[in-house]
């Protein structure tokens, strides 16, 4: 075994043991396995005839069981992207016994598996909750996974750890009985750092945990109405301060409004964005705030020792006292050029001296975003052990996360990753792409978009030309459902169908992060083939437009959209 | 059509009436709100119980002065998709104090009848041919609450055990 700095290995302890995911108690695992045997029996209804597709439809969904182009898709939720090295073993098995050997991770935190048979879902969902971890609320017309920041607990600017939020709203939101029949799927963001790593202003509730700087009370700054889709919308805030105890409660109260008057004549007119803006922030905010005014909220009460109960799942592990400078990381750095390299895209400043985060890149050159082989979500698992505690985190970017490395540690974690295929110095860059699976697999999609994503990564190969760039968010989304993220990309694309061809649209300035704005449609689309020349048009103008120090969305600010409208278009 | 009651079908005492039928001397009736608006003292005259329909648009304020009146109110699942009813029920108790019977109607699947227990619907109307055990059995398929609702299931999970108390002033 390599060296390690694992308490829980040397102390002969599961290596996983100071993860932080939530535990199932009793009762959690009587509701799983109840929930399990639930889903079995549905399922031996569907297959025997007994209930209609369109009746089973909406169980399999809230089950996360899709009907995809070629096959079943599964996707199992991945709370706010937190696993154990165990659970991520258990994914590794899942892929390999039901699957093709692969799963892809998504930007809900989630992670899906293309392949599995009807018959076998029960079983694969039994082989979950063995081991906490489910599907359900991860489809349908429901609340949704909540997602947050994937450097929870981690991170230098972080205020308030939003995971036992997160927890709580997950158990809250899990079988509601008021809200699970909603007009449209439901999803809820919450982060705790002032640098908003969860785009919080593109969901139906945004949520930014803060503390009252006078009081000490811990709540939640309260957004409502974003989202991305066909109408994107940036949230508007609705309280600026809900306390924790109380967000339930005010939860309650929107879910309700929006229950009762979102529209279902039409499922792209249904989700809380449309309602807010149709009806006006104001009086939408005004209905939440009679309704909220009138509930019963001592039963909502969110009582300061659930708060503790549930933050004992997220205790910080046992980090150590380390000097915040590591000599040998330093020499590593100095002798290891393409190590250095990684260390200057794939890391984060971690709040603990002597400890950094680590970016796992699954976006190799040429290769599908987010997707994961069985054999690497082993040696994820395994170094997991090893250097961080049994953790691994998955980002709404499409990429894993160790959230705690010694420095001393990074050099061989490094080139055990690199030895794995993963270990791409692109964090953040230019083929750190998000991508929907688009044509390749969804039943929605009008385009491909994996393929566009692999061709700009290849076009971009030179990973010094990468760096040389900086940051710049790549998007892309096969449809205008955006599930690619297109409108919030500093290159944002959408692909369209045109009578039967593949079109591409080029969009500009979009942005995920605490300076949320939604991209603009620079001109006439690009054919499959042409997308990646104009893509490189865009960058060399970027190039010849910035001035020292600037990132793209920066000098795109200063010039505005003009300039790389005229080098898109000028020769036309 | 048959009503269940727990999962049970019971004797019904409701003559649903449609708004082109006549009301009848005597029995429990259930009309449309329309109709109950149009036509309130003829049908509070009698002697025996009403109870007004709503649609899944009509919200549960739409009848909230009436509720004295009423004996049942009966909500409308048009499809069982439109949610909408489940927040109508919950209204009606908890806002409203509606101590009444609340039925659902329509197109409702077994596996929703957890749900509508637990937002405070007693009785659930079914097509004959979709009578069976998969009903009473949806009660009992999860023992676990993970939120307050309405109903008798106090305590079971940890954060139900932990959701009671108060908001201080």
């Amino acid at each position: 075994m390599p060296d390690t700095h694992s308490p829980a290995i040397r102390s002969n302890q599961p290596a996983d043991a100071h993860a932080a995911v939530y535990r199932y108690d009793e009762f959690d695992k009587t509701f799983i396995f109840e929930r399990v045997e639930q889903f079995r029996a549905q399922v031996e209804r569907r297959l025997k005839g007994e209930i209609t597709e369109e009746e089973f439809k909406p169980i399999r969904l809230m089950n996360g069981l899709y009907l995809q182009l070629h096959a079943y898709m599964l996707r199992v939720a991945v709370p706010y992207g937190m696993l154990s090295s165990t659970q991520v073993r258990r994914l590794a098995r899942i892929a390999r016994v039901y699957d093709k050997g692969y799963g892809h991770f998504t930007t809900r935190q989630n992670i899906q598996f293309n392949w599995p048979k009807l018959e076998d879902v029960p079983t694969i969902l039994r082989e979950l909750a063995e081991v906490d971890m489910h599907a359900i609320q991860t489809s349908g017309n429901c609340i949704r996974n909540v997602t947050t920041d994937q450097f929870c607990g981690a991170a230098a600017d972080e205020l308030v750890d939003p995971r036992v939020y997160a927890e709580i709203l997950r158990q809250w939101s899990t079988m509601h009985p008021e809200f699970t029949y909603l007009p449209r799927k439901f999803k809820i963001a919450i982060t705790g750092s002032p640098n908003d790593r969860a785009a919080v202003q593109v969901h139906d509730i945004g949520l930014i945990a803060k503390k009252d700087e006078v009081t000490g009370r811990v709540g939640f700054t309260v957004y409502v109405g974003g989202g991305q889709g066909r109408t994107p919308y940036l949230a508007v805030k609705a309280r600026d301060f809900v306390p924790v105890e109380e967000i339930i409660g005010y939860l309650e109260a929107i879910l309700r409004v929006y229950n009762q008057l979102g529209r279902r004549d039409n499922i792209y007119k249904a989700r809380i964005k449309i309602t807010v803006n149709e009806m006006g922030a104001d009086k939408f905010i005004g209905l939440i705030e009679e309704e909220y005014a009138r509930l019963p909220r001592q039963k909502f009460y969110v009582d300061p020792a659930i708060v503790d109960a549930i933050q004992t799942h997220f205790a910080p592990p046992p980090w150590v006292d380390l000097p915040a400078i590591s000599d040998s990381f330093e020499a590593a750095k100095a002798a290891d050029p393409a190590f250095a390299r990684w260390t200057r895209t794939n890391l984060t400043e971690h709040k603990t001296p002597g400890y950094a985060i680590a970016t796992i890149s699954l976006k190799p050159i040429g290769g599908i975003p987010g997707d994961a082989e069985a054999d690497q979500l082993e040696t994820v698992a395994d170094l997991a052990d090893l250097y961080s505690f049994g953790e691994v985190r998955v980002t709404h970017e499409q990429n894993l996360v160790l959230a705690h490395v010694r420095k001393d540690d990074l050099y061989p974690l490094w080139k055990a990753l690199d030895a794995a295929g993963l270990g791409t110095a692109n964090a953040g860059l230019i083929s750190d792409i998000i991508a929907c699976p688009g044509l390749d697999y969804c039943a929605l999609a009008n385009t491909r978009a994996i393929p566009v994503a692999q061709r700009i990564a290849e076009r971009f190969a030179d990973l010094d030309r990468q760096h040389d760039l900086g940051e710049l968010k790549v998007k892309i989304s096969g449809c205008i459902n955006a599930c690619g993220h297109h409108h919030v990309g500093h290159i944002g694309i959408l692909g369209v169908d045109k009578k039967g061809e593949e079109f591409f649209q080029i969009l500009l300035g979009g942005d995920a992060g605490t300076n949320a704005a939604l991209g603009e449609i620079v001109g006439p689309g690009f054919d499959y083939d042409g997308i990646i020349d104009a893509v490189e048009t865009v960058v060399n103008t970027f190039v010849k437009l910035r001035q020292p120090g600037e990132i793209f969305i920066q000098t795109l600010a200063r010039t505005g959209h003009a300039p790389f409208k005229e080098a898109l278009y000028a020769r036309a | 059509m048959p009503v269940l009651d727990r999962g049970l079908p019971i004797d019904d005492r409701w003559t649903d009436l449609a708004d082109d039928q006549d009301i009848p001397a005597e029995g429990a009736v259930i009309v449309s709100l329309e109709r109950w608006r149009t036509e309130r003292d003829a049908l509070t005259s009698r002697r025996d119980a009403v109870g007004v329909r709503l649609k899944s648009n009509q919200l549960a304020t739409e009848i909230a002065d009436d509720l004295g009146s009423l004996s049942l109110v009966a909500l409308e699942f048009p499809k069982f998709r439109d949610g909408r009813a489940f927040s109508a029920a919950r209204e009606l108790r908890e806002r409203f104090d509606y101590k009444g019977e609340i039925r659902a109607f329509g197109h409702i699947i077994p596996d929703q009848y957890l749900f509508l227990t637990r937002v405070g619907v007693d009785t659930v109307v079914v097509p004959a041919d979709r009578v069976g055990p998969a009903w009473a059995h949806a009660l009992k398929e999860i023992s676990v609450a993970f939120q307050p609702a309405l109903g008798s299931e106090e305590g079971t999970s940890l954060l139900r055990r932990h959701l009671k108390g108060t908001v201080p002033a």
